[in-house]
């Protein structure tokens, strides 16, 4: 009963902005939600008292877009299903495994991303990771901080980053950014992807166990499909080898993270750079004794500043739909 | 070649310990509990010096060894060798320049990641725990950030080819203004502090630079602002710069280098906007021996009266 009056009064203050869908608050609302209460009629299926299926049954079948992010409530087949008026899917994420892109492509739904908000943030924290693991940064810093620097004296021995063979995972608009940064610092770019890219000059491997067979470092850039969940596993790692460097900030699955572990514990690559994990925010404890890896809690996007960009085009791709205008970060087919 | 009588002044490579014993007469000083100790035995023998950012060749040592003809240094920076009276006794100096470029301008870049981007600290995060608690919260972007930097030398101009991959606009401070670039030149270093984001101090240490980044630099660059030192600890007022540290009114910094090294003022063990580097802006496998090969490679040219690779003096 108060829910209905609620969502009643709801209706009553906004009768005129479009509806969206919101199945649970992303973190983009922590600090932004008014920008998008003030534009859309906001269907906060979180805050209702009724069982989502029967939250969605109630107030959301005229409902044309829903909004989500990468570690809410997985946009399903199921759910898609339930909202005959859907027709875009708006995420926070540049990554879309959380969303079922075949049943949106039969339904004709769009679906827009995070676009290019992202790119360089992330290429960033990939380039700093790299930098860390190869350098040592974070276990330098740990050491100085203990006092070992005056009892102990001298570090170690870090890898010259300069001249390496860098393989990108991935030569997508992230893996791009990767690549141009790496090349200021004298390294030679390669990279796999699904197709080879026209008007990119690295080298192509066409297979994954074939780059990391020539490589010193891997940067996985790929988002995470059916095709490339444990791409990275025990035969790719070996590939690379007992000075190879593996840096992750695509997701946690592409990797095997068990075979990893026992990589990194045995010896097998030199070191990683990892800001996802396969079951996060659970991280595997072997790796917490270790050295010669960096671990990151998925946060290569979280600046305030991809925040505001991330906010201005989800509310742009939002605006553009709901005036039949193009929409800004559509993605493609493919 | 008669057999050079070399000095070196503290451990600083095995690897060049083994180079130099294979070709010349080496002494180790910290073999010896002092100097003088040293020199009463074997001051007349000694005729190269090879010393490094710890222990180089200052006037006491140098006037200990009245057969001393050249320091061979394994570093770029000069600041522990007097160079006036290497001048003056016609004794000559090499560094290792250019080798060493690379592996500093990376840790240059290294130290502004990890400042704005908070990664010692979420990797100290993760290990704790605490992520299962919550999440860890935002952190400070790099890319398009203005960059000034004090120092356009090899050094220096590698730092801005790096940070302009990362679309940040560049400006320096230097002695004099350099021809061939687009970087927006300063002429004051408080003028390139009050107009930057991230200072990068990679000059080297003179009389002239001493604490050229005092109080009032450090307060040019502000609350939101960054310092990253991979020069010398004496470039920066370490005292001022704990304080403005402490007390907020410097945004954070990364430090490969301090006043008394490996002595860190431990006010900056709290701080979680400041990264801590215990010297090691050449410390890599690669770069490590090519600075050995270089020295080893000067002293052969000098005890085959061949020009030397890399002098200074």
């Amino acid at each position: 009963m108060a829910d209905t009056h609620h969502q009643e009064q709801n209706r009553q203050l906004h009768p005129e902005l479009p509806q969206v869908i919101v199945l649970k608050s992303p973190p983009v609302f922590r600090q932004f939600e008014d920008h998008f209460s003030s534009r859309f009629h906001l269907l906060k299926a979180w805050e209702s008292e009724l069982p989502q299926d029967q939250y969605l049954a109630t107030y959301a079948q005229s409902a044309q877009a829903i909004l989500c992010f990468g570690s809410g409530p997985r946009i399903s087949a199921d759910i898609i299903r339930q909202l005959p008026s859907l027709r875009l899917v708006v995420t926070t994420s540049a990554g879309l495994n959380h969303i079922d892109l075949s049943e949106c492509r039969a339904r004709g739904i769009a679906v827009a991303n995070a676009g290019d908000v992202f790119s360089a943030d992330c290429a960033d924290y990939a380039v700093g990771l790299l930098i860390d693991v190869l350098r040592k940064i974070s276990a330098s810093d740990r050491y100085v901080r203990n006092g070992n620097w005056a009892i102990l004296g001298d570090f170690g021995l870090g890898s010259k980053l300069g001249s390496k063979r860098v393989g990108i995972v991935g030569l997508g608009k992230i893996g791009l950014e990767v690549a141009k940064r790496l090349e200021a610092f004298g390294c030679s770019i390669s990279y796999n992807s699904r197709k080879k890219k026209e008007h990119v000059a690295y080298p192509f491997y066409a297979n994954v166990c074939e780059l990391a067979a020539d490589m010193e470092v891997l940067i996985i850039c790929c988002g995470l499909t059916e095709q490339t969940r444990h791409m990275i596993d025990r035969k790719v790692l070996l590939a690379l080898g007992k000075e190879g460097v593996v840096v992750n900030i695509g997701r946690g699955a592409i990797i095997n993270e068990k075979e990893m572990v026992q990589c990194l514990v045995q010896g097998e690559i030199g070191g990683a750079g990892l800001d996802v994990f396969e079951n996060e925010p659970n991280v595997p404890k072997e790796l917490f004794a270790l050295d010669n890896v960096v671990l990151s809690p998925h946060l290569a996007v979280f600046t305030p500043e991809s925040f505001e960009d991330l906010r201005d085009i989800m509310i742009g791709n939002l605006e553009a739909f709901f005036s039949n205008k193009p929409l800004l970060s559509l993605v493609a087919d493919e | 070649m008669e057999n050079l009588s070399v000095l070196m002044t503290c451990p600083m490579s095995t690897y060049l310990e083994q180079e130099l014993e294979k070709r010349f007469k080496l002494f180790k000083l910290w073999h010896y509990s002092s100097t003088d100790q040293f020199a009463k035995v074997n001051a007349n023998s000694i005729r190269a010096v090879v010393g490094d950012t710890k222990i180089g060749a200052d006037a006491k040592l140098i006037d200990t060894l009245p057969k001393l003809e050249i320091v061979a240094s394994y570093s770029v920076g000069l600041d522990k060798i007097d160079l006036t009276k290497c001048e003056q006794k016609g004794i000559r100096v090499t560094n290792t320049p250019d080798v060493l470029t690379d592996d500093v301008a990376d840790i240059a870049i290294g130290l502004i990641l990890a400042v704005l981007r908070r990664l010692c600290v979420s990797d100290g995060f993760v290990r704790s725990g605490s992520w299962k608690n919550g999440d860890f919260g935002l952190t400070s972007k790099f890319s398009g950030k203005s960059v000034g930097i004090v120092g356009l030398g090899r050094i220096g101009s590698a730092i801005a080819k790096r940070a302009e991959a990362f679309g940040c606009p560049i400006s320096y401070y230097s002695r004099t203004e350099k021809p061939n670039t687009n970087y927006k030149y300063h002429s004051n270093i408080i003028d390139l502090a009050t107009t930057c984001e991230i200072l990068v101090i990679a000059c080297a240490l003179t009389v002239e630079t001493h604490r050229i980044v005092n109080g009032g630099v450090i307060d040019a660059l502000g609350p939101k602002g960054i310092l990253i030192n991979i020069g010398r600890g004496l470039l920066i007022n370490e005292t001022e710069l704990v304080a403005a540290l402490i007390e907020g009114r410097l945004g954070g910094a990364g430090l490969d280098v301090f006043e008394k090294e490996p002595v860190v003022p431990d006010e900056l063990f709290g701080l979680d906007n400041v990264v801590l580097l215990p010297h090691v802006g050449t410390d890599t496998e690669e770069t490590s021996n090519a600075m050995a090969d270089l020295v080893i490679q000067n002293l052969e040219a000098y005890s085959l009266s061949k020009p030397l690779l890399t002098p200074v003096v």
